[in-house]
């Protein structure tokens, strides 16, 4: 944090803590767009994620282009759009499994940059769920969940096992305690995942395409789950192709196209009257089955 | 395991043109030999008469014997279960070794006397260079196999050149070259110490080649979902992915060790005291050559067979997670 941003932080009001999602939804400032954004950002606490003009290539290939997101504490917001716009990437930026060229990101008031410390901060404090769950085969259900507090957190053992028994518990799976990943089921995999992720007590839920990777009627139970969660206030980033839980709990939806931000808006708003033709595109073919 | 196919099908051994041809085949063979003036003769006299007067009748008369007795022998395995089957093969084939060695006229009570020498101090400095060795090379092997899977191009060409040079010479110039090159250095190691330095590098470049494809056949996702957890690069090694390639790379160590603990009777060439060493060393004065070398052998062959047991166990205990 520089020290503009610090005497930022001291002047800027503290805003008021938003007391639903409707509520929230009207706070929102819009993204930081502009050609002069850069001293508009304001580093104040409830900021999560900040990403101010990412760029990214993969060789010359631009993955992402100018992308702005600001996402705060307690919300909910969903990103979708066609396959290759970018998505995936975005959000594996916010906790550098992908790394951006150019723009900034802050996640949790650390700026992103190469320091191995301030990386590994970063990833402490942000929970990720993968589209194929990425449990550890070679370790029970229960040690899953535990190894991220013991190993990096210096949680005792029975601490440890005292909170992933909870939030297998939470996630409604805590019988299967101590089975090894590859004799649950699919949905009980990736909640494990979630309830893995859970038990670091993160700032902030990643969560990428999470039940693409499931068999139709284990969505639903893994959807419950995040719905569950986003009740409980926790902030979520989910790139998913499930517009029905985009409609029930995101605050804000975004779609990307082309490594783009293409729009932005609350999902009553996007799902009935989307501003961009490709935009209309895109829902009108994921909706017409 | 080879997947069975679910249709059924008679066994092999109970197929008439099987049996018959196997028949052909081993009466042909046996005829091409004369066995009329070994114990097989003297068995067959009643039948044949005086076995070396007994011509081209008496051979046909002993290959037959023998082609039935195989073939007898044949069909009433296949009627055994599977492990009966491989409990009876392996006696028989251990019988007929038995038998081959007996040809030899060995001096049993030699072998005897000489035992307690040859295990005591052979088996155990073959043990010790061979487990020491092992030791190193395994260290020697994750080391460079990091290496040779990193980005970083002079750790990359330092463990290239590595595996490249010592499994490009034979691992009997290498003890040479490093007993008897290293004092031209001015380092002088003694047999023991230059046997382990010159087995561990030359098994550790051929491990070396294990652990990276143990390594690289682990998951993107798996990294993927270490890192994100917050652990770093030692922790991620070593409590997510080496465990999980241990699988992988087990069955191949296994395969080296054992190969390594015959290896080590290169060493013997620095006249270190191990199996082979005392098994040439006892025979040579007294001419007892082949009792000294055939025990030698035995040894080797029941601690290969040990090693494949606890090879077998460490596999089973890893595949416990595989269960579904």
């Amino acid at each position: 944090m520089t020290a503009s941003k610090i005497h930022q932080l001291k002047n800027v009001p503290s805003q008021r803590e938003p007391t639903d999602a409707a509520d929230m939804l009207h706070l929102q400032p819009t993204s930081f767009q502009g050609p002069s954004g850069k001293k508009q950002v304001t580093m104040t606490s409830d900021k999560i994620i900040e990403a101010t003009h990412v760029s990214k290539w993969y060789g010359t290939f631009r993955a992402l282009t100018d992308v702005n997101l600001t996402v705060r504490k307690g919300e909910r917001i969903v990103i979708c759009g066609p396959s290759g716009s970018g998505k995936s990437t975005l959000i594996r930026c916010f906790n550098r499994l992908e790394a951006h060229q150019e723009g900034e990101i802050t996640v949790n008031g650390i700026r992103l940059h190469n320091k191995m410390r301030n990386v590994t901060e970063v990833r402490k404090n942000v929970g990720m769920v993968f589209q194929h769950f990425n449990l550890f085969p070679h370790m029970t259900v229960l040690m899953n969940c535990m190894a991220g507090p013991m190993w990096i957190k210096d949680v005792p053992e029975a601490e440890a096992k005292k909170t992933a028994l909870q939030f297998l518990e939470r996630v409604r799976i805590p019988e299967q305690a101590n089975k090894y990943p590859v004799q649950l089921s699919g949905g009980q995999q990736q909640r494990v995942a979630i309830a893995r992720s859970l038990c670091m007590e993160p700032a902030v839920m990643l969560f990428d395409e999470p039940t693409s990777a499931l068999d139709p009627e284990m969505v639903s139970e893994v959807l419950e789950t995040m719905t569950s969660l986003a009740r409980d206030g926790m902030t979520m980033v989910c790139v998913t192709h499930e517009m029905g839980f985009a409609r029930a709990v995101a605050d804000r939806v975004i779609f990307m196209d082309a490594g783009r931000i293409v729009e932005e808006a609350a999902p009553k708003d996007f799902f009935t009257k989307p501003q961009h033709d490709r935009t209309k595109l895109f829902l009108g073919q994921i909706l017409q089955h | 395991m080879l997947y069975q196919d679910t249709v059924e099908s008679e066994v092999l051994v109970h197929k008439p043109w099987f049996v018959a041809s196997i028949f052909a085949l081993v009466l042909a063979l046996f005829l091409t030999i004369n066995l009329t003036g070994t114990v097989m003769g003297e068995v067959m006299r009643p039948v044949i008469g005086d076995p070396l007067e007994s011509g081209f009748y008496g051979r046909f008369a002993i290959a037959f014997v023998i082609a039935v007795m195989f073939c007898l022998n044949l069909v009433l395995i296949g009627f055994g279960p599977l492990i009966v089957q491989i409990v009876v093969v392996w006696l028989e084939l251990l019988v007929l070794f038995i038998g081959f060695f007996n040809l030899f006229n060995l001096s049993l009570p030699f072998i005897w006397d000489n035992l307690p020498l040859l295990i005591s101090q052979g088996v155990f400095t073959t043990l010790y260079v061979s487990a020491i060795s092992l030791l190193f090379a395994s260290m020697i092997a994750i080391v460079a196999a990091i290496a040779k899977l990193s980005t970083n191009g002079f750790a990359y060409g330092i463990a290239s050149f590595y595996t490249s040079f010592f499994r490009g010479l034979p691992l009997l110039m290498q003890i040479y070259l490093v007993y008897l090159g290293l004092p031209q250095l001015g380092i002088v190691i003694d047999a023991v110490p230059s046997g382990i330095l010159a087995l561990s590098l030359c098994i550790g470049a051929y491990m070396t080649e294990i652990f990276r494809s143990g390594i690289a056949s682990i998951d993107r996702g798996q990294w993927e979902a270490s890192r994100s957890m917050g652990f770093g690069f030692g922790l991620t090694m070593r409590r997510i992915v080496l465990p999980q390639a241990l699988p992988v790379i087990i069955p191949p160590t296994g395969n080296m060790f054992i190969g390594m603990l015959k290896d080590s009777s290169l060493v013997s060439v620095l006249g270190v005291w191990e199996l082979t060493f005392l098994a040439r060393t006892i025979g040579q004065p007294t001419f007892h050559h082949m009792e000294m070398l055939i025990a030698a052998a035995i040894i080797y062959w029941i601690l290969s067979v040990c090693l494949e047991m606890i090879q077998g166990r460490i596999e089973r205990h890893y595949a416990r997670s595989k269960v579904r």
